[in-house]
């Protein structure tokens, strides 16, 4: 019996019993679903197989969305508890458990798939490539992330979910102090993933670095594409801090190592300063593409250039280098004296200089244009004053000394929603209105579009302007309730009803996904924003492989499309050839497999099992090494077959 | 639509702005004593630097989106090509680095300021108070009177009391926000953290740091009195308390909330703190017996 009371859930409630039903019952819905419609072999043979960037894209936008809603109900749980005081609707446990799981959902399993689609789908379209420099290794890598993402998310249901926060700061994250196995989930899912998003940065520098098109030198890239080259740089710097702490921290839980225990010479700040080192620059990697993202919108919508290309790359470039620098201001209160809360202070505010220029950068972009406000538009233009005032928040947090009243408080959970939603939040959903019509071949409707964007922010503003008040007023984050004599009831009340906003216009986009595929024109074109970037010039939908003829950049600019539609620039030269292709292969998947076996086994300490899932991943690397695949070729006469049909359809 | 949206948007501001008006001021911007004086003052110069940045951008940004609205704009209008110009970039990054310049002279002279003791008091002995936190309490031992409380201090007003910091457990912060910032406390290490109060009375303190389940009613209170009372105090607890015995503090490190208790003594005799050299402080000493003390306590 004992050996089944582990996987029991340690602080059971309704709560979960109810989610726990929900999510057996989808969970069959969607097996016999599939088996209804005979669905499984064109699931094997065209996505969980596949090497194609554009669909693993769309793999990790779906998973995406999926986190966006699991992490959205968090929040909105931990909004409710707190909107009255002395509120009895969440213990402190379950308080304790969502606030972790919210912040390691949206930061890692949101927020970096998302990106992560942005580079699959757009990079090598951007740079005039067939495919990603590995594709088999892309593949590999969107499982083991998507096998982490559920491992992490099964910790919901069997066994129970960490409670030390996401930056589960030691002794308390140890087993004396978190004792369900919640810990080892975020220490091994955790780590699975960081093995993917590891792969995903060595692929795209790769990619960039040997992939572009000829005549495509680095200061003609476009510029989601530097901000991918920089991120993705930031990500193979970053992510192997991350490995190492965690398995040390595994060490500490599974093996009774003393890294960072009480006593016998551990440190805890250790931690600390580990986690940091890498989850500062992991702030940059996210932010930066949103950057990317939301320079290809805003030139889009104003007609015009981006101003200031080079200052745009160099402070990007600037931007990755001091990330590296700052990590202490995560804990000036540590007790390491003024000299050092000194250095960090000005380097984590000379960052704000390079931040500054872009912001700049953007608003000289609209100078002269000829601005439409689409629903992209519409997203970027809410970001550039909602954004300003996280940063300047955030420059606030960058004083030392004032930090020690702000540090741990809803101040500071303020400032970094303040630049998360409006920077990352808002550019993936710009982005994703943007390209929808390249994904799916038609648009979202721009009604609701704009509407939704004018809920959110108008949410936005109502739950976390609020938060900044109360943390000057005492309020500490991560606590799961308060008195009514604190007087901070009313403002969390406001906070509670934004978030209930926020939530509605999440809705919308739903619907709006929904409206637009039932009513939606499908004869769109391959271009219907009248855009400017190599991405729009392939057809809609992209054939598999991406352009018939390889584009010759020598003679534009970064908005080669523009140039081709504008001056007249040839852009495809060539004539159509054969193609080479990679093989699909089911080999990444089953590794990714034995991985989440290894995973649940080391979690709850089953060990055969454990040496089970990892010589199933040694065989799988041994298979993998004698494998014969070259790949295949399209013949030239079927990619010409395929082009005029293109042309008979009318889309260029 | 969007004329209601700018409606909300008036409510809002209406409605932050009563708000702000119907309540006492701020905790973080109510300090009673010199170094929450130099944080709040921080804060609020802050706040107009960066609130001026702010508008700053607003104004570029409202002015480019009407000026160049495309519905403004002849149908035949092309934009033109515009790379950037060195005096506007100039501009762009000069008036940030001489903000972060001089934000970086504040913020070096306001960490000296707070890290040690206020200039006011620098020339009087500091009261040196040892304050710990278990799983969720938080220890006051007053090594010098002999004394210690669980879950209330009383310190003299105008005058430096020097507040060493350490945990039984987890990370904790210690926090009185109207006389300064927070400091952590760690089970390996003691910090200090200079604190005063240039008025009487009764000041709410907490554990700043997420530290497990009970951490949301982890507080505190702080007293200040006339040095008078405070001695008054300190004799009234030698001839009242009762002492505080090993077996006594064991218990009272037990997880759980407690209210307020007094004894004579301090757990610093039997337990000391882990005040050795962990390589960042000034201290020389390497001597690790503290280090069981420690173990001793925290192997529950
Ligand atoms: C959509 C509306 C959102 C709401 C209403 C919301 C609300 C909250 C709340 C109430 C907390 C806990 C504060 C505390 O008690 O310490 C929190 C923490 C956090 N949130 Fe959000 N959040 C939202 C979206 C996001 C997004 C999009 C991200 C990241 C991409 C994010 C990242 C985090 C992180 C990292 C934490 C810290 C967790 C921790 O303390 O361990 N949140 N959020
Ligand atoms: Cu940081």
């Amino acid at each position: 019996m004992e050996f089944f009371e582990r996987f029991m859930v340690p602080h059971p409630s309704f709560l979960i019993y109810v989610s726990m039903v929900l999510i057996a019952l989808t969970s069959i819905a969607i097996v016999v679903g599939i088996t209804y419609f005979k669905k499984w072999g064109y699931l094997w043979s065209e996505w969980i197989t596949t090497v194609d960037h554009k669909k693993i894209g769309i793999m990790y936008l779906l998973t995406a969305l999926l986190m966006l809603f699991r992490g959205g109900v968090d929040a909105i749980m931990m909004r409710l508890q707190l909107a009255v005081p002395d509120n009895t609707f969440l213990d402190a446990q379950h308080y304790n458990e969502i606030f972790t799981t919210h912040g390691v959902v949206m930061i890692l399993f949101m927020a970096m798939p998302f990106i992560t689609f942005f580079f699959n789908f757009l990079v090598p379209l951007q740079i005039g490539a067939r495919d990603v420099a590995f594709p088999r290794l892309n593949n590999l890598a969107f499982w083991l992330f998507f096998m982490g993402a559920m491992l992490f998310n099964l910790s919901f249901v069997v066994g129970g979910s960490p409670d030390a926060g996401w930056t589960s700061y030691f002794p308390l994250a140890n087993n004396e102090f978190s004792t369900s196995v919640g810990t080892n989930y975020y220490m091994i899912a955790i780590q699975i993933a960081g093995i993917g998003t590891l792969m995903t940065g060595i692929n795209f520098i790769t990619t960039i670095m040997k992939m572009r098109a000829p005549g495509m030198t680095l200061f003609k890239m476009p510029m989601f594409t530097w901000s991918s080259l920089i991120a993705n740089l930031i990500i193979v710097f970053a992510f192997p801090v991350l490995t190492v702490v965690l398995a040390m921290g595994t060490m500490d839980r599974l093996f009774g190592t003393q890294f960072f225990t009480i006593g016998n010479g551990g440190m805890d700040m250790l931690w600390a300063n580990l986690f940091w080192v890498w989850g500062h620059p992991e702030v940059y990697i996210l932010i930066l593409p949103a950057f990317g993202i939301f320079s290809e919108i805003i030139t889009t919508f104003s007609r015009r250039n981006l101003y200031g290309y080079n200052s745009m790359v160099w402070s990007m470039v600037i931007i990755s280098v001091f990330s590296f620098t700052v990590w202490t201001h995560h804990f000036f209160t540590m007790g390491q004296g003024a000299m050092t809360n000194s250095i960090f202070s000005i380097t984590t505010m000379l960052i704000a200089v390079p931040t500054g220029v872009k912001i700049f950068n953007w608003l000289f972009t609209l100078y002269k244009g000829k601005i439409e406000m689409t629903t992209p538009m519409l997203y970027t233009i809410h970001f550039i004053p909602l954004f300003t005032l996280g940063g300047v928040t955030g420059v606030m947090l960058a004083m030392s000394a004032a930090d020690y009243q702000y540090h741990n408080t809803m101040f500071l959970v303020a400032h970094f929603h303040n630049v998360i939603i409006p920077g990352v939040v808002y550019a993936m959903l710009a982005g994703l209105t943007f390209y929808w019509p390249k994904l799916f071949g038609f648009m979202l409707n721009e009604k609701i579009g704009k509407a939704t964007v004018w809920v959110m922010s108008t949410g936005f503003l109502l739950a976390f302007m609020p938060m900044y008040i109360t943390g000057l007023d005492g309020q500490a984050r991560r606590m799961s309730t308060y008195s009514e004599a604190t007087g901070y009831s009313t403002l969390n009340m406001v906070s509670f009803i934004g978030a209930g906003i926020m939530a509605i216009s999440f809705i919308m986009l739903v619907w709006n996904i929904w409206y637009s595929f039932k009513n939606s024109p499908r004869d769109i074109g391959s271009d219907p924003w009248n855009a400017r970037g190599l991405e729009w010039a392939t057809h809609t939908p992209i054939p598999a492989y991406n352009f018939a003829i390889t584009p010759d950049v020598s003679e534009s600019t970064s908005e080669a499309f523009w140039d081709m539609k504008k001056n007249g620039t040839k852009l495809f030269k060539g004539k159509i050839e054969k193609i080479h292709m990679p093989n699909y292969s089911g080999l990444p998947f089953i590794m990714s497999c034995a991985f989440f076996l290894l995973g649940f086994a080391m979690i709850f300490s089953m060990w055969i099992v454990a040496i089970i899932g990892f010589i199933v991943i040694l065989g799988c690397m041994v298979y993998r090494s004698f494998e014969k695949d070259e790949g295949y070729y399209i013949p030239a006469e079927e990619v010409e077959a395929i082009e005029k049909q293109y042309e008979k359809r009318g889309a260029k | 639509m969007k004329l209601n949206i700018k409606g909300a948007f008036l409510a809002i501001l209406a409605m932050s702005a009563a708000v702000l008006v119907g309540c006492e001021p701020l905790l973080v911007l109510d300090p009673k004593g010199p170094q929450a004086e130099v944080q709040a003052n921080d804060t609020i110069m802050l706040m107009y630097i960066m609130g001026a940045i702010v508008l700053v951008v607003f104004a570029i940004l409202i002015f480019m989106l009407i000026k160049y609205r495309a519905s403004k704009q002849s149908p035949d209008y092309e934009p033109p090509h515009i790379h950037g110009h060195w005096l506007v970039e100039a501009i762009c990054i000069g008036i940030p680095v001489i903000i972060v310049i001089f934000l970086s002279v504040q913020s070096v002279k306001s960490n000296y300021l707070v890290e040690n003791a206020p200039e006011e008091y620098a020339d009087q002995e500091p009261l040196v108070i040892y304050a710990s936190s278990s799983n969720w309490k938080w220890h006051f031992s007053y090594p010098e009177q002999g004394i210690e409380t669980v879950n209330y201090a009383y310190i003299p007003a105008n005058r430096n009391v020097e507040f060493k910091l350490y945990s039984y457990g987890p990370i904790t912060s210690f926090w009185v926000p109207q006389l300064g910032g927070q400091k952590y406390a760690m089970s390996d290490m003691v910090t200090t953290l200079h604190l005063a109060a240039d008025v009487e009375g009764e000041f709410w303190g907490r554990n700043a740091n997420f530290s497990g389940a009970g951490v949301a009613e982890q507080t505190f209170e702080v007293t200040s009195m006339s040095q008078e009372k405070f001695d008054e105090w300190v004799k009234e607890v030698h001839e009242t308390a009762e002492p505080l015995s090993e077996e006594k503090f064991e218990e009272l490190l037990e997880p759980g909330h407690l209210g307020r208790s007094t004894y004579t003594g301090t757990h610093l005799e039997f337990a000391p703190a882990p005040e050795h050299n962990h390589g960042n402080s000034d201290a020389d000493d390497t001597d690790h017996s503290n280090h069981e003390g420690q173990e001793n306590h925290s192997s529950h």
